[in-house]
């Protein structure tokens, strides 16, 4: 018996992921917020939108804070309160879980979530720079250790563990990749191989360019009722079932694991439970593919396959289009790309898209049960959603 | 308890003096490196503080070669991960070991201060590990 509704998912909107010259990021919020509108005719945005939470990492970016209010104003959603979730790059699936929060309290029947980063128009340095701020300052970035860095800690004792090859990590890049190719908002549009991935530059070894997630920008916002209103506003709307959190150490190194998060396996424990399914229950996942290796431990961490086994996994191409469990059929973080505070409700996009049979040229048969899992920093959180379609 | 207090500024000065330091808890005897304000164990305040061996082994590593600006000038460098004799795991920059010399499992020693940086920001000393 698959849990009930925790909240209903109305509609959801995306921006064009990309380079976007010429945009701040409230005005690509309002792209974002613009397509949700028009999926649900039935809402009037200002009668029936109660509060909002907006998840942005770096006021660096732009010199601008403030992006709840901002957002707020830049969608025409004054005066309802209006707050910025920060959690490093799963600021927006801490905004999904604010929103979470506030339906079920009854305090707000409909809630707007979304996220928005503006990162492109910044040097390769600046962006390395402001991601690691994700990072512990006094041990972590104080010692030159990159966000890339951090993860190539981890995927290289992986490596040494599992035996996990560079090859088994260019194999997710190759995989999403391809799906990009059937995403039109994705920012990369081209396939790639395994040789293009293992002969591109080094980043921090072993983590290549092509291991790593990309630059971007966009937005992505979704719009939560309460179960029993949900059908007032659409007749397909997706059920969140399930609903987990978790935090962890700031720096990397005080972790008894450096190859697996417990943030993120705490919080699909809870949002399991919650939702009473299994792992082999997920039809389709989107997973936080910051860099290739992230995927690989994501499978592991959610019971997709035993630990070690990810990399084996990722070859299979089972996780790929048509096979027994598609992840990131959006392009992910790696193709569809990163503007960091985004990436957590453009995951629920994708998701509700599936669930919803709206998923075009990417669409998983009979997708009926969906999953994502959203990371901050090197694992300091994690946020994993499991989400229904009405037809269930 | 003491008349220094346990704070990470304090951990840094007392590299400068050559002592790799962690606090203590009074009341559980978790040790804490970096030392903290409040015992995560048992949520005491009370600490003393202990000096640690700073030989230990390579548990990671990774070669960093694109850096943020303040650490271009240094780039590609080692940074890893070291388990200390005494268990608890610190983070650090890895010199005097070529790259392809360098292996998890491998055993180093922290150095004092023998790491610099164009533009220290804020001006603390940075330690590093070498190879024993």
């Amino acid at each position: 018996m698959v849990g009930k509704p925790l909240v209903s998912i109305v509609s959801a909107g995306l921006s064009k992921f990309g380079k976007r010259e010429g945009l701040y990021a409230r005005e690509l919020f309002a792209e974002a917020f613009k397509e949700a509108l028009d999926r649900c005719p039935r809402l009037e945005p200002k009668r029936d939108i109660k509060a909002m939470f907006v998840g942005h990492m770096g006021e660096a970016y732009e010199h601008q804070g403030h992006t709840g209010a901002a957002a707020a104003d830049w969608t025409g959603l004054l005066n309802i309160p209006a707050t910025r979730t920060e959690a490093a790059c799963a600021s927006s699936g801490a905004a999904l879980r604010s929103g979470v929060y506030a339906v079920l309290s009854g305090l707000a029947d409909v809630v707007l979530v979304g996220g928005v980063e503006k990162m492109t128009h910044r040097t390769t340095a600046e962006v390395t720079e402001y991601l690691a701020m994700a990072s512990d300052y006094p041990f972590e970035q104080w010692h030159g250790i990159t966000f890339p860095g951090l993860f190539a800690l981890m995927a290289k004792a992986h490596m040494h563990q599992y035996g996990t090859t560079e090859a088994q990590l260019a194999a997710v890049a190759v995989k999403n990749h391809y799906h990009g190719t059937l995403n039109p908002k994705a920012q990369m549009q081209k396939e790639i191989t395994v040789e293009t991935v293992l002969a591109s530059r080094i980043v921090a070894s072993p983590l290549k360019l092509y291991d790593c997630s990309l630059i971007t920008d966009g937005a992505s916002c979704a719009i939560l009722t309460k179960p029993e209103l949900a059908r007032r506003f659409t007749d397909q709307p997706v059920h969140i079932i399930g609903s987990g959190q978790a935090s962890d150490t700031i720096g990397l190194y005080e972790r008894q694991s450096l190859t697996s998060l417990s943030a993120a396996k705490l919080a699909a424990k809870i949002a399991y439970e919650m939702a009473a399914v299994t792992p082999d229950d997920i039809d389709v996942a989107e997973v936080h593919d910051c860099f290739t290796s992230a995927e690989i431990i994501a499978y592991e961490d959610l019971g997709f396959c035993k630990a070690g086994e990810g990399g084996k996994l990722a070859e299979s191409g089972e996780t790929r289009l048509g096979g027994r469990l598609p992840v990131n059929t959006s392009g992910g973080l790696k193709a569809k790309g990163h503007p960091v505070g985004a990436t957590g409700t453009a995951q629920a996009y994708e998701i509700y898209l599936q669930l919803t049979g709206q998923a075009e040229r990417r669409q998983v048969k009979d997708a009926k049960l969906g999953l994502t899992h959203n990371v901050g920093g090197s694992g300091a959180t994690a946020a994993v959603h499991i989400y229904r379609s009405e037809t269930q | 308890m003491s008349q220094t207090s346990f704070t990470i500024e304090q951990f840094y000065k007392y590299l400068t003096e050559g002592k790799l330091m962690a606090g203590k808890c009074t009341r559980c005897g978790k040790i804490h490196l970096p030392p903290r304000p409040l015992c995560d164990n048992c949520f005491n305040n009370q600490f003393e503080w202990t000096e640690i061996s700073g030989k230990g082994k390579l548990v990671t590593y990774t070669v960093i070669h694109i850096a943020p600006q303040q650490f271009q000038a240094m780039a590609p460098y080692a940074v890893g991960i070291v388990q200390l004799e005494n268990g608890l795991k610190i983070p650090g920059m890895i010199s005097g070991v070529a790259p392809e010399q360098m292996r998890i499992g491998m055993e180093l020693a922290i150095d004092f201060g023998a790491c610099s940086t164009a533009q220290p920001w804020p001006q603390w000393p940075r330690y590093c590990f070498k190879p024993l």
